[in-house]
């Protein structure tokens, strides 16, 4: 190539490659954004559709209709279990940032040695298998099981305790469990990046350590706790294997009623509008939430 | 009045209490799992106190069973497609983020991410609806393709926070010295990134190992080894066994972990010598 | 006409961002000579630099290296090789490794490879190093071993990022003088980056001077010293005083000139100069000489302001009546006489020969 020729098509396409970042960028993400177009984002796309979509026996019907999305809404069934997942998923959401805030405290503020230990420590479960975790408690709880048997052999009990397993609670208890590692790392992230300088200079201003804790780190960990809260939250509505193990009839979550309608009943477009319904309102949920939770904050003088 | 800040105390330190708290929760972590390990070395057929003596015979049970091995190899060839097509996904694009300043960049990360953000029973169903549409037979293939969708978000945010800082004159200097692109990356990147590759590794075949409901929703003839445990829940004579087995897979789990998190922290300090 | 190893043609660099980092540069780079690139921090040096590397391409222009046109060639097809600010060691090799690096794809014989890295070690007096690792390494160990590894590719120029930015002072001023003489004795040219004026005044055969992206003089350093072309590169090589004035009056080869505090003062003329025209005089601060009593060639009055003793030299801030900023005198402490009697609010005369003053348009 000498600098007098003319560039042709394919010498002016590589000297934008060369001369562009953001075409060299895109060429090494396009695998992993081609992968996720192709695996998440057509695919959820493609719900969307089937939501508009007919199921007449075996195929089905393309015609666009809203007609899913009021059978959906106009049954009570879907609305009592909607709400008892949103319920259920609240409890466990509460529960758990409840339980890790303080966790997560003590070991940005209160762990000088080994830091790196305690976190390895809390986030292994977070690694390892939710099934088995599930499965644990159903052992545990179980009309047989470890606290049943252990009551009785101490001679504490005579009867096996029925309220423990498949209800509410169970599901709250081993949910809670589960998701305890999704908590901790946003909130102990939020708190880390504090500034220690600030909680002095409020000290040298005369707050007290409450006052401090109040005035200063908790508005300031926030995002963390928010973050934590909608990690724990928005999973958790659509979780099936644990109500599955430990809900029983009345801890059952709208995941079920998604499962039968595509496994067991093969209604695709009902499932899907049922999906989106959950996933819609879910979402207006976690925005009220959010909202309503960092103008909370903002009244903290 | 104010008090005297005292200077020994580090600001905002807790105190005793919360570590009382802190053992608890570790007590509230742990324990329940570790019931799962006790009763497997329990010489009766309940799970149930008292004990009744130690025994391995559950053990043999479980890793007698034909279904058992089938199902415990599917898990593993599953795991090591998702794990290495992850890894390479996500190490391209670690690369890319870090390196390259695009416009953009935050959307396609987000989505990147986002099926940490979504709940499993919709991925599940999409998936099956994509598999579905594009007529694939559901095998362990379409569980496999469900489960590099699922690791590639873990395996891109490892890479990301091992790639970021890399000093990129490291691979300047390579070019400059007269290698293309493709040795540079193995003469010099590819070593200096190694345990954040393999680390990347571990931590996605963990998740595709110990992966459910998508696989439950992809599954063909050939289930993987948690939907196969989801299977054997519903007979009680089976129970001891499933114990021995999710014993076995919480150990192997756990040691994955802390090896992967131990090669993640290998030469962190290592890689920072050619910014100094 | 001069053998040019580099040819720099109408190059710009627009970053995504919108930053003009380099202008439109022209010019030239001799075979064999140390070249400089000289100018305060994000002026453009560092990416004119890369664009010779072949590590950042020109949105616009040409780079020619020896007679190749070669902005869009990798920088892994360029004859030039370069020694990276951060000094880029890879940290996975010893130091025998690192320095070997670029030989390994050229298929050396392993005694061979063996000697050049030994001669190399021995050049940048690192014999026996050759198993140390980059960490155990310091400062000023691994810069030798930067230049050696991209020296041993016997490149057709060599460049340099403020290669001596990160040592202390001491070993800076060492490592001064011992590059010039690699330099001399090797033969090869070297680009060399600095915003460090008098490492690039001690060092170079030739210098340029940039300013936001431009070019805005290429000379000698004397020349860069003496005849600044600008205010720009007057005020950025060295100190210097400047006056604003307006020309009163040409005379053949000189100029008179009116300005506040001065007076009328005469100044060597410049090409294109009209009565009337506003422009700015410059005068380096030891080409003015400070006297108790009334000198007898051109001069002020003014007072003493401030005084620093620097040893071997003092330099003096005088207030000059009529005039805003003071001039700024330097004087050489050649006897012990000088050093007394000019102390604050003192009252003094200022004066110079009018050949030393300058005239920049701006
Ligand atoms: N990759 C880049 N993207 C955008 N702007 C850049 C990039 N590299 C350098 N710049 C900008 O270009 C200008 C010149 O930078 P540089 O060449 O590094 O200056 P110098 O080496 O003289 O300090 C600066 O304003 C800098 O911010
Ligand atoms: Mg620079």
């Amino acid at each position: 190539m000498t600098a007098s020729s003319a560039p042709g098509f394919a010498d002016r396409l590589r000297a934008f490659y060369l001369r562009s970042d953001a075409a060299k960028g895109y060429a090494l993400l396009s695998p992993v954004m081609i992968t996720m177009v192709v695996l998440l984002a057509a695919p959820l796309v493609m719900l969307i559709l089937y939501s508009f979509w007919t199921q007449s026996g075996l195929s089905v019907d393309t015609t666009l209709t809203t007609a899913r999305y009021q059978e959906v809404l106009g049954k009570q069934s879907y609305h009592d279990i909607f709400w008892r997942t949103i319920g259920t998923s609240s409890l466990v959401t509460l529960v758990t940032v409840g339980l890790a805030y303080p966790m997560a405290y003590y070991v940005a503020f209160g762990v000088k040695k080994y830091k790196f230990v305690w976190l390895i420590l809390l986030t292994i479960p977070f690694w390892t298998s939710y099934l088995l975790r599930a499965f644990s408690w159903k052992v545990i709880l179980g009309f047989n099981g470890v606290i049943n048997s252990g009551l009785i052999s101490a001679g504490l009990i005579t009867e096996p305790l029925e309220f423990l397993l498949y209800n509410q609670s169970a599901v709250v208890i081993t949910l809670a469990h589960a998701y305890a590692a999704f908590a901790i790392l946003p909130i102990y992230v939020s708190l880390e990046k504090i500034d220690r300088t600030l909680l002095e200079a409020a000290a040298d201003l005369g707050d007290s350590a409450w006052a401090r804790f109040w005035r200063i780190t908790f508005p300031l960990s926030l995002p963390g706790v928010l973050g934590a809260a909608v990690l724990i939250f928005v999973p958790t509505t659509g979780d099936y294997v644990t109500p599955q193990l430990v809900g029983g009839p009345t801890g059952q979550m709208i995941a079920y009623s998604i499962q039968v309608l595509f496994l067991k009943i093969n209604d695709w477009p009902l499932g899907a509008a049922l999906a989106m319904s959950a996933m819609a309102a879910v979402g207006i949920l976690v925005v009220l939430f959010v909202t309503a939770m960092q103008l909370a904050v903002r009244q903290i003088r | 009045m104010t008090k005297p800040i005292r200077a020994a105390k580090r600001m905002g330190d807790p105190g005793g209490l919360l570590g009382l708290f802190a053992i608890a929760y570790l007590l509230f972590l742990y324990i329940p799992v570790l019931f799962l390990p006790v009763f497997s070395f329990n010489d009766s057929i309940f799970v149930a106190f008292p004990l009744k003596g130690f025994t391995t015979k559950w053990y043999e049970q479980a890793f007698a069973d034909d279904d058992m091995l089938r199902a415990l190899t599917a898990s593993l060839q599953v795991g090591a497609v998702a794990s290495i097509v992850a890894t390479i996904l996500g190490l391209l694009g670690a690369k890319a983020v870090t390196r390259y300043q695009m416009p953009g960049q935050s959307l396609v990360t987000g989505t990147i991410m986002l099926p940490l953000f979504i709940p499993e029973i919709i991925l599940g169903i999409a998936l099956l609806i994509l598999i579905n549409a594009l007529s694939i037979p559901l095998s362990l293939f379409s569980i496999a393709i469900g489960h590099i969708m699922l690791c590639t978000p873990f395996a891109m945010a490892v890479l990301t926070s091992r790639l970021d800082g890399f000093d990129k004159s490291l691979e300047e200097a390579s070019m400059d010295l007269g290698e293309t692109p493709w040795m540079t990356f193995w003469r010099v990147t590819f070593p200096l990134v190694l345990p954040g590759i393999v680390s990347s590794m571990l931590l996605s075949f963990i998740v595709s190992f110990d992966e459910f409901l998508l696989s439950f929703f992809l599954q063909g003839q050939q289930p993987t080894l948690p939907v196969f445990i989801w299977s054997q829940l519903r007979f009680p004579n089976k129970l001891p066994s499933v114990l021995a087995l999710g014993a076995v897979i919480l150990i192997v789990s756990c040691l994955l972990v802390v090896l992967a998190e131990w090669v993640r922290q290998l030469g962190t300090d290592e890689r920072k010598v050619g910014v100094a | 006409m001069a053998d040019n190893i580099i040819r720099i043609e109408n190059v710009t660099k627009q970053f995504a961002g919108g930053v003009k980092a380099v202008d439109n540069a022209n010019f030239n780079i001799e075979r064999g000579e140390f070249f400089s690139l000289l100018g305060p921090s994000g002026c453009g040096k560092t990416t004119l630099l890369r664009m010779i590397a072949g590590f950042e391409f020109p949105t616009n222009g040409e780079i020619y290296i020896d007679g190749q046109p070669s902005a869009l060639i990798p920088s892994y097809k360029r004859p030039t090789n370069m020694v990276f600010q951060s000094y880029a060691i890879f940290p996975h090799l010893n130091v025998f490794d690192n320095i070997a690096y670029g030989l390994r794809k050229d298929r050396l014989s392993n005694r061979e490879l063996t000697r050049r890295v030994n001669e190399a070690l021995e050049m940048i007096k690192l014999t026996g190093f050759g198993s140390r690792r980059g960490d155990q390494l310091s400062g000023g160990q691994r810069q030798r071993v930067a230049l050696a590894r991209a020296l041993i590719k016997r490149p057709k120029v060599l460049l340099l990022d403020e290669p001596l930015g990160a040592l202390d002072k001491k070993l800076r001023e060492e490592m001064q003088i011992e590059l010039r003489q690699l330099q001399r004795e090797v033969g090869i040219t070297f680009v060399f980056v600095t915003h460090d004026q008098e490492e690039a005044l001690s060092m170079s055969d030739r210098i340029a001077v940039m300013g936001k992206g431009v070019v805005l003089q290429i000379a000698g350093p004397k020349d860069l010293y003496e005849a600044p072309n600008s205010v720009e590169v007057a005020s950025f090589i060295g100190n210097i005083n400047l006056i604003d004035a307006t020309v009163r009056a040409i005379n053949g080869g000189e100029a008179t000139l009116e300005g506040p505090g001065f007076g009328q003062f005469k100044a060597p003329a410049i090409d294109g100069l009209k009565a009337g025209q506003k422009i700015t005089a410059a005068i380096r601060p030891e080409k003015l000489s400070l006297t108790a009593s009334r000198p007898s060639g051109t001069h002020v009055e003014g007072t003493i302001k401030a005084s620093a003793y620097l040893g071997d030299r003092s330099h003096f801030h005088v207030h000059i009546k009529g005039r805003e900023t003071p001039l700024s005198v330097a004087a050489q402490n050649v006897d012990r006489a000088m050093t007394t009697g000019f102390d604050p609010a003192r009252a003094v005369y200022v004066s110079w020969d009018p050949r030393s003053l300058i005239l920049l348009k701006s």
